[in-house]
């Protein structure tokens, strides 16, 4: 019977919602619950969140000094030795889980199934390859772990309503010296929604023609209380950091509503936004390839768009 | 962060070059949906691995480090894009040739072996590669060799055997430091890559390229991961076009937002 560990994400004490979307990937592959393990150096708090989670049927809590940051040298040996008792080992396919589960996945001499967006059987999954451009079914034998990263946008977040146990694990691994934390500097967030739980996002691309121009967006995002996202083009172009690009290399969300303004819609975008509800498009050429996939199209400018919806919406 | 021009940091850098189907084709399922056409279609370095190279040759430049090598691993046609590392700058190549599909974790195990023949004080290679989209090897590499990973690079500093790496995470720029050697992979704004001039192209053809085999190197293609079956994705159908921003509100208020 398939036994399915999961690697929690969190910062700041609270437990990142890619850990509720990983327990209901489990719930497909296990129905009857999965365990998660929390690795910090004070992790309580995300702990007793993850044993809120249905689904959830035991927490490991996993702290010491050296779990501080989450690196990944550090963390994938102790997820290696937990490991032992388990079938399946997920995270989630965000820079976290994508920097940390190949490690383990070495570790244990295993591959690793990358992006899993459906469950197809305890051992079979389909994934996204070339940009989204092509889905492959793969397998992994009996004989090996599976290990994954699970690609959040495709699994809803599990609910509250569990009552997990919270068990402090102590796993016998060796933990490197060579690795060590500098900083973390935030992002262009701010005091929006987080771009990859928002349940409506605004967009800009390089139409948008500058930094200083951006301001539109942002403005119009909090009227409607949207996250901001961009394409790669206006995060290269120096618009806007790099934790706001959403795509293949960027972030891949599914809001319910998504505003792509300026945006033409390379396909390298369009993977990230392909879940999202509606899709709506505003941009001054007709023939810009996000009108292909979006919903809902307007040709127009988006400085006069974006005035005009503001008024529209007030 | 200065350097020590003269007292190099970094004796050799190994690149890893994956070739794939370039950034620009369009991808097309073959009709048994066999897997994607790769036949008479343009094939390069991976986007992301090109920056790794582009980043090695540039610490070269800076005197960090004295030697540049550019391995990949794939059938002999894989040499072309190992020319077109030379052709950039890189001063050697080898060349692993196997014919079949190289996964990740085999391809981390040829690259063990060759860290440990070549001994790099630093291996550079792409974040993922734009094929198979897998975002593994860099990682797997470090983990087998038992030495540091910083992923996700958008700067690369050097210096007295420490690289100190920032990182593009989902909550902005982490700062990492690491002892050398280690593996960094690439993300796309640590740099933006040469161009290719005829001369080097001309060059790059009396450069040392070697071969080697999965055998020789004593590594099996490891188990695991098998693909069986391929399907185009799901398509979203095109919406409706609406012609001003009062028919975008009401299809917006209709469809169940800002009711």
């Amino acid at each position: 019977m398939p036994k399915v560990l999961i690697v929690a994400e969190h910062s700041g004490g609270r437990l990142n919602q890619s850990t509720a979307r990983c327990v209901s990937c489990a719930l497909q592959i296990e129905g009857n619950g999965a365990d998660v393990v929390v690795l910090g150096q004070d992790c309580a708090a995300p702990a007793a969140e993850a044993a809120t989670l249905r689904g959830v049927a035991r927490v490991l809590s996993v702290q010491r000094p050296e779990n501080a940051a989450p690196l990944a040298a550090v963390l994938a040996p102790q997820i290696a030795a937990l490991a032992a008792g388990y079938s399946h080992v997920l995270g989630p396919s965000t820079t976290f889980g994508k920097d940390l589960m190949p490690r383990v996945a070495a570790l244990l001499g295993a591959g690793q199934v990358s992006d899993l967006m459906s469950v197809e059987g305890p051992r079979r999954f389909k994934r996204p390859v070339y940009a989204g451009n092509a889905i492959v079914t793969v397998e992994v034998p009996d004989s090996l772990p599976v290990v994954a990263t699970v690609r959040t946008a495709s699994f809803k977040p599990a609910g509250a309503g569990g009552a997990a146990a919270v068990e402090a694990a102590t796993p016998g691994a060796e933990l490197p010296g060579h690795t060590r934390f500098v900083e973390q500097r935030g992002g262009g967030g701010g005091a929006r929604p987080d771009l990859q739980t928002a349940r409506l996002v605004v967009s800009g691309g390089r139409g948008v023609g500058s930094e200083a121009n951006f301001a539109l967006l942002y403005q119009f995002a909090a009227r409607i209380g949207a996250a901001v996202g961009a394409s790669r083009a206006a995060v290269d172009a120096g618009y806007v950091p790099n934790d706001m690009q959403v795509g293949q290399t960027g972030k891949i969300i599914a809001p319910e509503l998504y505003m792509a303004f300026g945006i033409s819609g390379a396909i390298q975008h369009l993977t990230g936004i392909k879940d999202a509800g509606l899709i709506v498009a505003i941009n001054k050429d007709p023939e810009a390839p996000i009108f292909q996939v979006a919903d809902v199209g307007l040709v127009g400018d988006l400085f006069t768009v974006i005035p005009a919806l503001e008024r529209a919406l007030a | 962060m200065q350097c020590h021009t003269g007292a190099r940091n970094v004796q050799k850098i190994m690149v890893c070059l994956k070739r794939v189907v370039d950034y620009n084709v369009r991808i097309r399922l073959k009709p048994d949906n066999s897997g994607v056409v790769t036949d008479g279609v343009k094939m390069s370095i991976n986007p992301f691995d090109e920056i790794a190279l582009e980043e090695a040759l540039r610490l070269r430049e800076r005197g960090v480090a004295a030697e540049v090598l550019v391995v990949g691993i794939g059938p002999a046609d894989c040499q072309q894009q190992l020319r077109t590392g030379l052709a950039m700058g890189a001063d050697r190549a080898i060349l692993v040739e196997h014919d079949d599909e190289v996964l990740p974790l085999t391809a981390a195990r040829v690259f063990l072996r060759l860290a440990e023949r070549e001994q790099p004080g630093l291996v550079l290679l792409g974040k993922q590669a734009i094929d198979d989209d897998c975002n593994q090897t860099g990682q797997m590499l470090a983990a087998l060799w038992g030495r540091p990973q910083a992923t996700f690079a958008s700067k690369l500093e050097i210096e007295a055997g420490v690289a100190v790496v920032t990182r593009e995470v989902d909550a902005g720029l982490e700062v990492i430091s690491v002892d050398l050697p280690a593996v960094v992979t690439t993300d796309l704004r640590l740099n933006e890559p040469r161009y290719v001039k005829l001369p080097d192209i001309m060059k790059a053809k009396k450069k040392p390229l070697e071969t080697l085999t999965l055998a020789g190197l004593g590594v099996a293609p490891a188990g695991g991961l098998r693909t069986v079956a391929w399907e185009a994705p799901q398509a979203r159908q095109k919406g409706a076009m609406v012609t001003d921003v009062d028919a975008l509100v009401a299809t917006l208020r209709d469809k169940g937002f800002f009711n």
